[in-house]
């Protein structure tokens, strides 16, 4: 395991910001952690990176204890901030050198570090410009090669696409599946963007502190997901037989679409009236509807 | 070792941070710089007076020792009022890494929260002593220019004034600045501080021109003696001149009581190596405030 986090509290004066959570990220994971503004994400990654300390509960990162081993856990995490928090003023170069000296690399293990992200991040021409002359894009590849510079194992990405055109939130994503298959790192993320949570090995939902839900995103969306069946045929049918069980029923130009509670139920259905699925369509919830189900919040408008 | 060599690392990232911003660097310039225009644009002939008040009627000296004396005295306020004013004024980087988040990029790095804080210290020790020496260079133009009469080994306890003064500036900025966590939080302590020190010091107008009781207040403080040293090497090899010149021995410890080389407190006049202790001592009781203050502060987070 990469992460272990057992019964973890965390609370500013009455407001219990991470209240009693427990979950596990398996080596090599991409493992994402979903909730509104306010859940708790960040509190526990900021316990998880060591800039805050925990109230009570047990963290364990990369084998090690973050009581009593936080130096050799801060040396195995690279991190992504939400916002840059990098130096404006100087360059990529600097950047990057100040922030690898800050891990005891310093001289021709430096410079070979250099070289590594520069290839992997392509950034060759923007090593002596100043951070503040980069676009948003570019900004984040720096983020990212600051997070990597020192060959971290876990990489934690708080919201790292926030605001970043769909181009550059591909490259992103492309260095961190890149660097996931060559080395085997570990990717503990928080989104907003749902796609990017299905894609995770392991989600875990937070609400006001909590762990609201967990498993794979196939897991939740069987679990928490609607299935829609859309009837191309047999239309009046489907709909008189739904609307008799009452179920929710939408019509449209093409289809008629019935709401499932759950694959199993449209299994069932498909077992028991056969002769209505000869044209038809099955959709499972996607995350989005699985966050609304697990939390009654719209993750979209967070 | 590896710690010494990330607390140098970081030192150089602060000091560069901070050149990188020649806006940031004029400002903390041009205040002591202003100081000295409006002082030999307005003041000079008043304190030029001053000085002359002291000699018997009908005696005269080289006008090169009383301009300079007059200069001296000015620079010695100058740069003792700046060891602090430009400190607070410096400490930019440490407010802008909060503001930024940067801190938590530190936190989230194996380097220890106290190596933080003492770079900080340390950059705007450098930075402050730079800053002073442009102002020292342009000071000492105008000495040269009117009468130079320091000798070399004032010159040197100049800068040894100059280093204790900013040890005191930078020690109390930093424990006062680490509270301050925004752009305007920053700049109103600045203000405060800029607008206030100098008076407060003695540096703007002379101790001795005070109230007993408020000479008395003004001898408890230790930055009071970061001037009263300076002015002892600045007015040093001028107070020999006028010596050499013929000037009496009670003229010359009036001039030294009025214009604060001497100070009283509570009726005992305190020699120069009690200001050198009482400032080195108020930097060790700084300094054990500054750790404190660091320690609290990431036993909270």
């Amino acid at each position: 395991m990469i992460i272990e986090i057992e019964n973890l509290k965390k609370s500013y004066k009455d407001l219990h910001a991470v209240d009693d959570i427990s979950f596990r990220v398996k080596e090599g994971e991409l493992f994402s952690l979903l909730g509104v503004n306010g859940a708790g994400k960040s509190t526990t990654i900021n316990i998880i990176s060591g800039i805050l300390k925990k109230d009570s509960g047990k963290v364990r990162v990369c084998g090690h204890d973050i009581d009593s081993a936080a130096d050799e856990i801060k040396s195995k995490i690279g991190i992504v901030f939400q916002n840059s928090v990098l130096d404006k003023k100087l360059s990529v170069y600097d950047n990057l050198k100040y922030r690898a000296n800050l891990y005891g690399i310093f001289g021709n293990e430096f410079k070979s570090r250099l070289e590594e992200m520069t290839e992997l991040l392509d950034l060759k021409g923007l090593l002596k410009r100043p951070l503040a002359k980069l676009s948003g894009g570019q900004k984040r590849r720096i983020d990212i090669a600051r997070a990597l510079i020192h060959n971290p194992r876990l990489l934690i990405l708080d919201e790292p696409t926030t605001g970043l055109d769909p181009k550059t939130r591909i490259t992103v994503w492309e260095v961190v599946d890149k660097m996931r298959k060559e080395r085997g790192l570990s990717v503990l993320l928080t989104t907003h963007y749902m796609e990017e949570a299905a894609d995770s090995d392991y989600v875990v939902i937070i609400d006001s502190g909590k762990v609201a839900a967990e498993g794979t995103p196939h897991e939740l969306k069987n679990t928490f997901a609607s299935d829609f069946i859309k009837f191309y045929n047999h239309r009046e049918e489907a709909e008189k037989y739904f609307a008799k069980l009452g179920y929710s029923i939408k019509n449209e130009r093409d289809f008629t679409e019935i709401e499932l509670k759950s694959t199993a139920e449209t299994s069932k259905f498909f077992k028991e009236k056969p002769e209505l699925f000869d044209d038809f369509e099955v959709l499972k919830g996607n995350m989005d509807n699985v966050f609304l189900k697990v939390t009654g919040k719209d993750l979209q408008g967070a | 070792m590896t710690e010494v060599k990330k607390l140098i690392s970081l030192v150089g990232r602060n000091t560069k941070c901070y050149f990188k911003d020649k806006l940031t660097f004029f400002m903390s310039l041009i205040t002591p710089l202003i100081l000295l225009v409006l002082f030999v644009t307005f003041l000079r002939n008043v304190y030029i007076q001053s000085f002359e008040s002291a000699f018997p009627e009908g005696f005269t000296v080289d006008k090169k020792i009383v301009d300079g004396i007059a200069g001296a005295w000015l620079m010695s306020s100058i740069l003792s009022v700046s060891s602090v004013t430009v400190a607070f004024c410096s400490n930019l980087v440490m407010v802008e890494d909060k503001i930024n988040s940067s801190v938590n990029d530190f936190r989230a790095s194996p380097i220890k929260p106290t190596t933080v804080s003492l770079a900080y210290f340390v950059s705007n020790f450098f930075v402050t002593f730079a800053v002073m020496m442009c102002v020292m260079f342009i000071g000492h133009i105008y000495l040269a220019a009117v009468g130079w009469y320091i000798t070399a080994g004032n010159f040197f306890m100049i800068i040894v004034d100059c280093i204790c003064g900013i040890l005191f500036g930078t020690l109390l900025a930093g424990i006062v600045e680490s509270f301050v966590s925004s752009q305007g939080g920053l700049s109103a302590v600045a203000t405060l501080v800029s607008s206030m020190y100098g008076f407060i010091c003695g540096a703007y107008m002379p101790i001795s021109s005070f109230s007993k009781g408020l000479q008395n207040v003004l001898g408890c403080l230790p930055g009071t003696y970061s001037v009263g040293i300076m002015r002892n090497h600045y007015m040093g090899g001028y107070l020999t001149a006028l010596s050499d010149a013929g000037v009496s021995d009670e003229a010359i410890a009036a001039i030294k009581d009025g214009f604060d080389a001497n100070i009283t407190v509570f009726g005992n006049q305190i020699p120069l190596w009690a200001m050198y202790t009482i400032l080195l001592g108020a930097c060790a009781v700084l300094l054990a405030m500054f750790i404190a203050v660091i320690i609290l502060k990431n036993k909270k987070k």
